[in-house]
């Protein structure tokens, strides 16, 4: 059987962490993947650390990633990566807004967007794929926004234009 | 093509319902439950929220005496408040499919405690189905319909946070189980429980169990992985999911019905192993029954009785590792939203020194810095009761401090009795109780309420005045106000009511910010 391939997503209410793991699940899924998503929805209250789990390949059974064998970690805020660091395995990839081009954004309400960008560089999937999910899971108004910071975060910092 | 979707336990539940023929779904929101319903709404189907879980297993109940397909949601801690009507129900039955779920939650993630729910199960003899991921809550959701007619006993779908919230691939079965046609049957010795009638049933109700545990020895939700003969595990809920990864190699037997259980088939399979050992989250409850049904198992130590399971849990549980677990890394907590309005009230209540009863709901936080001026949490409800009971045995000077705070959907859930416990049993001192008025149920997720003036759904509903009730009812003084607005205003009447012997409501009314920006697209006609 295939490996399992585990990604963590992290930050803080509020910032979109449960949205980017919807959309990468999704993405993932409609690839042919066997997906399991799992998270635990905190309280309302906004600003309390959120985490949120991906793990996809041949066939998942738990939904959990377990406790240090993340192999992707994406962290949407500076002050959440050292409380997330043990999730990561050794020679794992972590990802956090220190690697992304967020100065470049237009509008930092699609943060998130951006940094999911810079995870997909990992996967071997088409940027429609991405896109497609990305908009199904966001209002129409924000489309051209997000789509835009994905591609940033796509294209990855300092690279060429 | 068959579509697959990715979707979480909840909405597998959902779905089911609606290719059950559901006739009507009632809850009352609590997490991790509460995404059922709304999903049932979303889908076009009915459901409602009704204002405690008492009146929805009630209201469910009704819907099946007149054959409906009724689902009726809650968390753990809601199925004791709807204990009375399931003890009863489990005796009589009724015509149309019931199914009951309660969404459990191992580890707290959003609860007051984490009380095993299967225990309900025996205690009121109804049977009970664990799924273990998306598909098994939609296949299980739409079986228990079709056993819960067949036996005629309510089902007990029995969910935990991880099922509910995880999202894994669903195939559905649109049509899969057509609803019986609604009619009404006269039946008082099944549906009147007088004792000449319930002693009959009681009968009845063992008689059924027995054949359920037949049929579940039938094998329809076994499931039995055929590993190494080494090591056997028998596990239910999601602790099969994180067997399978904690040891690929080992035979398992998935009980998908935890009640009544297939003790024959259990026995032969720990027969057929060398080692044999029960995975459950919580208490050893499937554990306990297999030892004394005299089949030779390993539970698991006692430090696993807390929290959930985990893949790593799981292999220190086969490991026999019972040395000290390393501490989750501590996150940063919840807060109350800058802006909430119930940081001003809690702000007065700090400086004046109070001693603050308090209740469920966002308003919890107000335990933690800067305010830690919560003093006591111990279900829905219990704020106003529990704030009566301290200004009854405080010396007077102390009992003068004493403040209850509720919610406004704690409020109609079961605040309203403590009202009416503060007009008959009057404490000498009187009592002062705020009801923080948000005007929504904000801490499972903005769900409306009867006070709200919006169905489930969100369109326009009678709404209940809060305070024309609490008028109703008789108490002496009933204030409205904004402490965020007007501080002093608020701090004045607090001032005043707790100086006097008076019984004194005391409404903080003010939107939650986050509520108000979705009351507001509901008014332009958006969901
Ligand atoms: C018996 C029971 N049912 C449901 C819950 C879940 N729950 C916790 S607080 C709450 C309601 C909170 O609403 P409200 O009182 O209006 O306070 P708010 O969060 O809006 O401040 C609910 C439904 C519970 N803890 N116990
Ligand atoms: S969700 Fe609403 S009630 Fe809850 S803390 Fe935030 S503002 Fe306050």
């Amino acid at each position: 059987m295939g490996k399992v391939v585990n990604i963590t997503v992290a930050g803080l209410g509020g910032q979109g962490v449960l949205k980017v793991t919807d959309i990468l699940a999704e993405a993932l899924f409609d690839a042919g993947f066997d997906v399991k998503k799992s998270e635990v929805h905190g309280m309302s209250q906004r600003g309390g650390s959120v985490s949120s789990e991906v793990r996809f390949g041949d066939r998942v059974f738990s939904p959990m990633v377990p406790a240090g064998e993340t192999d992707y970690l994406l962290v949407l805020d500076s002050t959440q990566v050292e409380v997330n660091l043990s999730k990561l395995r050794a020679g794992g990839v972590l990802i956090t807004p220190d690697d992304v081009p967020l100065a470049e954004l237009e509008n930092p309400k699609a943060a998130n967007i951006l940094m999911l960008g810079a995870l997909s560089r990992h996967f071997d999937l088409p940027e429609e794929l991405w896109l497609k999910h990305v908009c199904r899971n966001l209002p129409e108004k924000v489309h051209e926004v997000n789509i835009a910071a994905f591609r940033l975060g796509r294209r990855g910092k300092n690279a060429d234009r | 093509m068959i579509e697959k979707e990715l979707v979480s336990g909840n909405e597998a539940i959902a779905r089911a319902a609606l290719d059950s023929g559901l006739c009507l779904g009632v809850g009352y929101p609590g997490t991790p439950s509460s995404e059922i319903l709304e999903n049932v709404a979303a889908l076009g189907g009915q459901a409602e929220w009704a204002p405690n879980e008492k009146v929805a297993l009630e209201v469910g109940i009704g819907v099946a005496f007149a054959r409906g397909r009724s689902i009726v949601t809650m968390k753990h801690v809601g199925l004791n408040v709807a204990a009375d009507p399931l003890f009863t129900i489990a005796y009589s039955g009724t015509p149309g499919g019931l199914v009951i779920v309660s969404a459990d939650d191992p580890g707290m993630a959003s609860s007051q405690n984490e009380q095993d729910n299967r225990r309900y199960a025996i205690a009121a003899g109804v049977p009970m189905l664990e799924p273990s991921d998306s598909q098994e809550a939609y296949d299980f959701t739409i079986r228990a319909f079709e056993l819960a007619e067949r036996y005629r006993c309510p089902v007990l779908l029995r969910m935990t946070t991880r099922v509910c919230h995880s999202k894994g691939a669903l195939i559905r079965r649109p049509n899969a189980s057509p609803a019986p046609a609604i009619a009404y049957e006269k039946d008082v010795q099944s549906n009147v429980m007088i004792p000449a009638y319930a002693r009959i049933a009681h009968r009845k109700l063992r008689a059924k169990l027995a054949e359920l545990a037949r049929f579940n020895e039938e094998g329809e939700f076994i499931h039995e992985d055929h590993g190494s003969s080494e090591l056997g595990i028998i596990a239910t809920g999601i602790s099969y999911q994180h067997a399978r990864d904690a040891a690929p190699e080992a035979s398992v037997l998935k009980l998908g019905m935890t009640y009544p259980l297939p003790m024959e088939r259990i026995r032969k399979f720990a027969a057929g192993v060398k080692r044999c050992v029960v995975l459950e989250e919580g208490d050893p409850i499937l554990a306990e029954a297999c030892l004394a049904a005299g089949v030779k198992v390993e539970g698991k130590a006692e430090m696993y009785r807390f929290g959930e399971l985990s893949v790593g849990r799981v292999r220190r549980i086969l490991a026999g590792d019972t040395t000290p677990e390393a501490a989750p890394p501590a996150g940063k907590p919840p807060q109350l939203c800058v802006g909430c309005p119930h940081r001003r009230t809690y702000e007065v209540l700090r400086d004046f020194g109070c001693i603050v009863a308090g209740d469920i709901g966002c308003y919890t936080l107000g335990v933690l810095p800067p305010f830690e001026a919560v003093d006591t949490c111990v279900c829905m409800g219990a704020s106003i009761t529990t704030g009566l009971g301290m200004r009854h045995a405080l010396p007077e000077a102390e009992a003068r401090r004493v403040v209850s705070v509720i919610g406004d959907s704690t409020f109609l859930h079961t605040g309203i009795n403590g009202i009416v416990e503060m007009v008959y049993n009057r404490p000498k001192t009187g009592h002062v109780v705020i009801i923080l008025d948000n005007s929504i149920t904000a801490m499972t997720g903005m769900q409306e309420n009867p006070a709200t003036g919006r169905k489930l759904d969100h369109t326009p509903a009678p709404k209940v005045v809060i305070e024309d009730v609490v008028r109703a009812i008789g108490v002496d003084h009933v204030d409205i106000c904004d402490p965020t607005l007007d501080r002093e205003h608020f701090a004045g009447i607090l001032k005043e009511r707790l100086a006097s012997n008076d019984l004194s409501v005391i409404i903080a009314r003010r939107p939650c910010i986050l509520a108000a920006v979705k009351a507001k697209a509901y008014q332009l006609g958006g969901k």
